[in-house]
């Protein structure tokens, strides 16, 4: 695969997107997995989804438009995100139902457009599933600018962030402007899932959000702690996921996930290991 | 004499049709160690968030610092421990440490240098006596030691008005005492003034300097003391409410 890193662009930016969402997702992951709204990223792929079959129904129209489908699945994604913000407002006592509506909206479109745009193609394949050969380099240059922001923002924002997601009405008042840094915070996601879609796709982009972060959690003794080690599984099951799949020709999806579920079964099964040695070391 | 730090005036408020602050007026003078009481759904919470720009003023007006609660910025003078701290996610991956550091996001925090933060927070720890457990998971704590971190939490920014609401809910009476002990040494040591909302009037008045009894309206704001000389009836009148003070020896 070296070689053939070395020598095909395509291959390239698709590794090079890899390491970039392998970094933002476990890194948003872990405050989305804090603040128990795992399933946020579900319901905002689904609506990127939506945004990229619109793109390529607009494709198909004799006037096309300059924006790409994957640029109207970010679209689509960050106008997600807002309305769930919205809904939730709207919805104090029920603020979960906003997922599931935004969900069935999400994939509503997506049926509709990719009706029209004609059906299921290998394009859809492989936003659906992840693909190791479909990220051009303008797609790169965009998920490199998204995982710049994403970067920034959090790191700029880390304590708020963090004081936030552990305690909102002290956060407030602590003179902390919770409903700005919540909508900026739900457009960073927003981001970071339509970015990850290339990779791993639209079913399995929660997985990569989530699974390093519970993995992470089992050995973390401190919040920066869950972050870092939450990377760095990210990353290990991005590396092995992208090389398993290319040689087994398999959509990245697939590997990737299974990885990291593989990473997570090997934690809870070292730990276990170790906790029992340590009874047994207290009883002799 | 000087500003009060919080002066509330002529403050009433409803949540829709049903009214649970009446023409409300007190001042918190610097220095003083206040106990807020009153029954269950007297307003003491709602009066809180006001105080807190958390809920925003009806009718009547409050001053903090001098300022008008709704210009005032809070980057650090006030500082508050709820009810629900103690109902946070267990499972959180946090640390003490991290807990505690939180209180100190108001303002801009990138370019505070990170060893005077840390500081900061091992201060605040050791003014609650917890720095043995700093590095501790706040989930694996007891529930005492939980609140003592939300207490250092709260004293990180070095804040002049700390406001508890309900801190001994679920926290052991041996405990509890250990917990006014700390409170009285904040307010006479660290002349921090501490404004301590209970329904536990019994052993709330031989704590605090200056009582406020609320019932919607208030019913009772003077020396503690006075108002343990009251007879029972008399206290059932100023509480508003039929009540069993449970009565102890000083």
């Amino acid at each position: 695969m070296l070689e053939a890193l070395l020598n095909y662009e395509l291959l390239q930016n698709t590794f090079f997107t890899g390491l970039l969402v392998g970094l933002i997702a476990p890194l948003l992951g872990t405050f989305v997995v804090v603040q128990r709204q795992a399933m946020i990223a579900d319901g905002l792929s689904h609506v990127t989804l939506a945004g990229i079959a619109f793109g390529m129904f607009m494709q198909k129209q004799p006037m096309s438009t300059m924006i790409t489908p994957f640029q109207f699945g970010m679209i689509f994604s960050i106008a997600g995100a807002v309305i769930i913000e919205k809904l939730r407002s709207m919805y104090r006592e029920f603020q979960e139902i906003a997922i599931p509506i935004i969900h069935s909206l999400g994939v509503g479109l997506a049926i509709i457009f990719i009706a029209l745009a004609n059906g299921i193609n290998t394009d859809i394949y492989s936003y659906l599933f992840g693909s190791v050969a479909a990220v051009s380099r303008n797609d790169l240059l965009l998920i490199l600018g998204t995982a710049i922001f994403v970067v920034i923002v959090v790191f700029v924002l880390y304590k708020k962030l963090f004081a936030l997601s552990f305690d909102e009405e002290f956060a407030q008042v602590s003179g902390i402007r919770a409903r700005f840094i919540h909508y900026l915070f739900m457009i960073l996601t927003a981001l970071v899932i339509a970015a990850s879609i290339r990779i791993v796709g639209v079913l399995l982009v929660s997985a990569l959000m989530t699974l390093p972060v519970a993995t992470s959690m089992r050995v973390a003794k401190s919040f920066k702690q869950t972050i870092w080690y939450s990377i760095l599984y990210g990353e290990v099951a991005v590396i092995i996921g992208l090389i398993s799949g290319y040689y087994l020709e398999i959509p990245p999806g697939g590997t990737i996930v299974l990885t990291a579920v593989l990473l997570l079964g090997l934690t809870l099964l070292v730990k276990k290991i170790k906790s029992l040695g340590r009874i047994e070391g207290e009883h002799s | 004499m000087s500003t009060p730090l919080v002066s509330v005036s002529h403050l009433s408020h409803r949540y829709d049709q049903h009214s649970v602050l009446e023409d409300v007026s007190f001042d918190v003078e610097e220095g003083s160690f206040v106990g807020l009481v009153g029954p269950n759904g007297s307003g003491k919470t709602t009066l809180i968030k006001l105080i807190l720009g958390i809920e925003r003023i009806q009718k009547g007006s409050i001053e903090l610092f001098g300022k008008p609660v709704q210009r005032f910025r809070n980057k650090g003078h006030i500082s508050f421990v709820s009810q629900k701290a103690n109902s946070f996610n267990r499972g959180f991956p946090a640390t003490a440490k991290e807990v505690v550091g939180m209180g100190l996001t108001a303002g801009s925090s990138l370019f505070r240098s990170q060893s005077n933060i840390n500081e900061q927070i091992n201060q605040a720890l050791e003014h609650v006596n917890m720095m043995t457990f700093a590095n501790q998971n706040i989930g694996e704590l007891s529930g005492g030691q939980q609140q003592r971190v939300f207490i250092a939490r709260a004293l990180v920014s070095k804040p002049q008005l700390l406001i508890l609401d309900e801190p001994t809910v679920g926290v052991d009476t041996d405990n509890v005492q250990q917990f006014y002990q700390l409170l009285s040494t904040l307010n006479r040591e660290l002349g921090i003034t501490l404004i301590l909302v209970s329904h536990d009037i019994g052993t709330i008045t031989t704590q605090v300097n200056d009582l406020l009894c609320l019932n919607k309206t208030l019913h009772y704001h003077g020396d503690p003391n006075e108002f343990d000389q009251l007879s029972n009836e008399e206290r059932s009148t100023f509480y508003g409410h039929d009540l069993n003070v449970i009565t102890h020896d000083h």
